[in-house]
């Protein structure tokens, strides 16, 4: 025991955040006999959180959710997904592929979840398993940075209550974590590096989505779209089915939307709004909440080592979520993570130098194949060709010209995009090309699709109205985000890449303005933070001084 | 460390909740009583006290049967082990002096605990007699206008930041031995700055909305025979005080005018402008 332990609050483990990755991690240290205390800075679980989504439980990982938490699938889940579908969209035309065995491939179960009503559950069986030994889980706090003693990590520090010093740190503060980053794992600097999520749930009647997608009371579709919907932003769209209602978003590449100025919410509307997914919605469209959120790309950032004394990152914390294709898989890796760093740390106290754990906790994740899940070798040689600008061009013009439109039929002839579709291994080495997100399925869908007709008669809130809907409690006086550099060259972007902003809407967090200084005019942007739903993106887009709000402030999620 | 809050009930001044007659006088029957709100703050203190001391923590209150649901919010705000009403006809209409006595002989009764928190003065009084006088009756020190708490439980000393004269501006630090009495001032803002302390708080909450909705089961109503007191120095006839009559307050005069200017129309602006221009004048002359 150092010094510093002896001043302050002490704890075996604190656990940073309530995700999935901070709930296993904790269920698994209070499972051990390990005093845990898991800060957490929503009002409650899941009030911060956003994701698709759907929950894996892999055959070939070490743990899953369901083994941690009796009862997780019945008390905590919306449907499992039986069925899953990729269509491929150009203009109204659509050809679909029936993709279930990629999502059946080593999946033992995945269900569609909600996030709020997900981690407070999650939330209630950690408190009640960690106050048995001694901890508990509190809400309301932010941790805002690590405590160190000569140099050392050995706690955190909070808003709301005096430092905790701690044999083990674990960092599941997710997106964004402000632990990771003070600890020199992460940067935030590169749009390469994320995807930026935005997804509206929707609200339809459980018997009316067991109709319209066909399938029975306990059972649920996914749906993915890829194609010419999207100005050409490299991303997809999707729909899941909840119990009583659909999970309807996006996930592009940071950097194509940065690029392409593309406005995320106009881009989610053209999902809701095209003629294929009308009738799923019914005649009353009801918009239940809007909502959005930065994902890290695990083939780029996951991090090989990520502990630094006594602490340790999981989750998206450490950049483990893995994009397989057009399945994405975060939530089941940071389960998995969050159990291992657990389980590292028991071994290491165990065999009296607890200080081991993080290396610990990086040979388990190399030795149960997690990390060759997230960072595949083979990626590697792929997006050597991949990423190379001529090659995209070139394959671009091939599949865009007469010979690539015959290509592609030849292909279906004799089945070999259903095999494409359907390949796990192609999946995980597709590159973050157009070709693949945008030329390839929009050829596929001219040649190859049906058309869809009518009109849909779904017109979506527009922004004012999205951000009207969502709660906040916002900390007057003391905005989480500063400007750095407010010129539109620095930190013009976030105009448009913002999800609760746009160009022309004064009503968002980013807003072009125009200055006249000395009879020349000047452009430049000014932020508002109070309606900021907390996404990330203008944390690695913008320069900024960006920070999480305190404990309780902010946004709050109903559904997530 | 044992606390006791005292707490009374009040007429529910708020909007829409309250009735007068025709002269201006409150219809007691027909406005529904609630807790004093400024007990609420004493609530709070003894709440921080058990959460960071331990210890039981009892309220207590002077009134008529109804006041019994009082006590029943006290205990849906704060944990609360027992709780206390004194209650029969010969202690009706008592002023605070006969209150005091009342109460002194009940937290005799009831044995006298560390601390004792009071709620600055009564939304219906309006006096802030009864603690200082109960006080007096049980020969313990009282501080005033509290608004935070350092307790050294094993030397018996609590140690109070109160202000001065009601301001905010001026703070004073004081120390008393306990047992003692601490009156919550409205701005006493509750502390919990270790895990510790939260985890305890929200162990606390959770079983107080369970022993909320049962909370006579914890309830002990004592009548004068249980308190042994002489009826002649309770009540109506142990107060001194006599009230005359009660004089409604006449509505304050508006002093200002307002003009209402819809923001879409030009011309409404253009006046606004207009009555502004006098201050711009001022301003350019360099006015403050
Ligand atoms: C639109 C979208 C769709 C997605 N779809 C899927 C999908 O279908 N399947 C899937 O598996 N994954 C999906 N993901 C990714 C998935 O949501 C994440 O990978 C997953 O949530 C990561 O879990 P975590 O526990 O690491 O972090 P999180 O779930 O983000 O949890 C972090 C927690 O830490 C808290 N926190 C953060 N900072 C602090 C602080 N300073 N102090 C205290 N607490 C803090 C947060 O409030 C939060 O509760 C999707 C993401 C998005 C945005
Ligand atoms: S201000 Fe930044 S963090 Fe907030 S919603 Fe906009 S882009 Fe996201």
């Amino acid at each position: 025991m150092t010094e510093a332990d002896r001043d302050y609050e002490h704890y075996e483990a604190v656990v940073v955040g309530a995700g999935p990755g901070g709930a296993a991690a904790a269920a698994r240290l209070a499972d051990a006999g390990v005093e845990t205390v898991v800060l957490e800075r929503g009002v409650e679980a899941g009030s911060k959180n956003v994701s698709g989504g759907l929950i894996y439980a892999e055959e070939s990982a070490p743990y899953t959710i369901d083994e941690l938490f009796d009862g997780f699938r019945e008390n905590a889940a919306e449907r499992p997904i039986t069925e899953y579908h990729l269509h491929n969209v150009s203009g109204n035309k659509v050809k679909s592929f029936d993709i279930s065995r990629l999502h059946h491939h080593d999946t033992e179960w995945s269900d569609a979840v909600l996030r709020r009503p997900m981690d407070s559950w999650l939330a209630e069986q950690v408190h009640e398993k960690t106050k048995e030994v001694g901890g508990g889980l509190l809400t309301d706090i932010r941790v805002n940075g690590l405590l160190r003693e000569n140099g050392e990590i050995i706690g955190v520090t909070c808003d709301e209550i005096d430092p905790i010093t701690a044999d083990i740190v674990i960092a599941a503060d997710g997106v964004n974590s402000e632990l990771a980053r003070d600890a020199g794992l992460m940067d935030w600097d590169d749009p390469e590096e994320w995807f930026q999520g935005v997804k509206a749930v929707v609200d339809v009647p459980p018997e009316a989505i067991n109709e319209r997608f066909g399938v029975g009371a306990d059972e649920g579709a996914a749906h993915l779209f890829s194609g010419d919907l999207f100005e050409g932003v490299r991303g997809g769209g999707f729909v899941y089915t909840n119990e009583d209602s659909l999970s309807v978003g996006t996930v592009f590449h940071l950097d194509s939307l940065a690029a392409e100025r593309a406005e995320p919410h106009e881009l989610l509307d053209a999902l809701l709004t095209h003629p294929f997914l009308a009738e799923w919605f019914g005649d009353e469209y009801s918009e239940r909440e809007y909502a959005a959120k930065l994902v890290p790309d695990s083939k780029k950032v996951a991090h090989g080592s990520p502990h630094e004394d006594r602490l340790v990152l999981v989750g998206d914390a450490a950049g483990q979520m893995q994009a397989q294709g057009p399945i994405i898989k975060g939530m089941n890796h940071a389960v998995t993570a969050g159990a291992l760093a657990a389980e590292a740390f028991v071994e290491a106290k165990n065999a009296g130098d607890p200080d081991a754990a993080g290396e610990n906790y990086e040979r388990k994740l190399r030795e149960s194949g997690t990390m060759r899940k997230l960072r595949p070798r083979r990626y590697k040689a792929a997006s050597a060709v991949g990423e190379n600008g001529v090659a995209t061009a070139i394959s671009d013009a091939v599949l865009k010209s007469p010979l690539g439109s015959l290509g592609v039929k030849a292909l279906e002839r004799v089945g070999a995009l259903d095999r494409l579709y359907s390949s796990p291994f192609m999946a995980m080495m597709v590159p973050d090309t157009r070709t693949p997100y945008v030329t390839l399925p929009s050829v596929i869908a001219e040649e190859l699709g049906d058309p869809v007709d009518g009109e849909s008669a779904v017109e979506p809130p527009d922004l004012a109205d999205r951000i009207g809907g969502l709660a906040y409690d916002t900390d007057i006086g003391n905005p989480h985000i500063e400007l750095l550099d407010n010129s539109y060259e620095a930190s013009g972007v976030a105009v448009t890449a913002c999800p609760v902003s746009a160009r022309d809407f004064g009503g968002g967090c980013y807003r072009e303005e125009t200055v006249k200084t000395n009879g020349s005019t000047e452009q430049v942007v000014s932020l508002d933070t109070q309606p900021c739903v907390e996404c990330g993106t203008c944390a690695v887009i913008a320069d900024t001084d960006w920070e999480h709000p305190s404990g309780g402030k902010g946004v709050e999620f109903r559904s997530g | 460390m044992d606390t006791l809050t005292l707490t009374k009930g009040v007429p529910d001044f708020r909007e829409g909740q309250v009735s007068f007659d025709e002269d201006g006088h409150l219809e007691r029957g027909e406005t529904p009583t609630v807790m004093n709100p400024n007990d609420r703050f004493a609530l709070q203190a003894a709440l921080q006290t058990k959460v960071r001391h331990g210890g039981r923590t009892s309220v207590m209150s002077m009134g008529p049967p109804g006041y019994k649901e009082v006590l029943g919010e006290a205990m849906e705000s704060v944990y609360a082990d027992d709780l206390y009403l004194l209650s029969d006809r010969e202690m009706a209409a008592a002023d605070t002096w006969a209150t005091s006595i009342t109460l002194g002989t009940a937290i005799e009764k009831l044995g006298l605990p560390d601390l004792i928190f009071a709620g600055f003065k009564t939304a219906d009084g309006e006096t802030g007699h009864t603690g200082l006088q109960t006080c007096w009756c049980l020969d313990i020190p009282i501080i005033t206008h509290v608004v935070a708490l350092d307790i050294e439980p094993e030397k018996g000393r609590v140690r109070a930041k109160r202000l001065v004269e009601g301001d905010v501006e001026e703070i004073e630090t004081v120390e008393a031995p306990m047992p003692a009495m601490i009156v919550a001032d409205p701005e006493f803002e509750p502390s919990y700055r270790t895990a510790g302390e939260r985890l305890t708080l929200k162990d606390l909450r959770a079983k107080t909305s369970k022993r909320g909705e049962k909370y006579e089961e914890y309830l002990t109503v004592w009548d004068h025979e249980a308190l042994n007191l002489d009826p002649d120095y309770i009540g109506l006839d142990g107060s001194p005080t006599i009230v005359e009559s009660v004089d409604p307050i006449p509505k304050a005069p508006a002093e200002r005018d307002a003009t209402m200017v819809d923001p879409g129309d030009p011309d409404g602006l253009e006046d606004v402008l207009e009555e502004m221009e006098p201050f711009r004048a001022e301003l350019a002359a360099g006015g403050d």
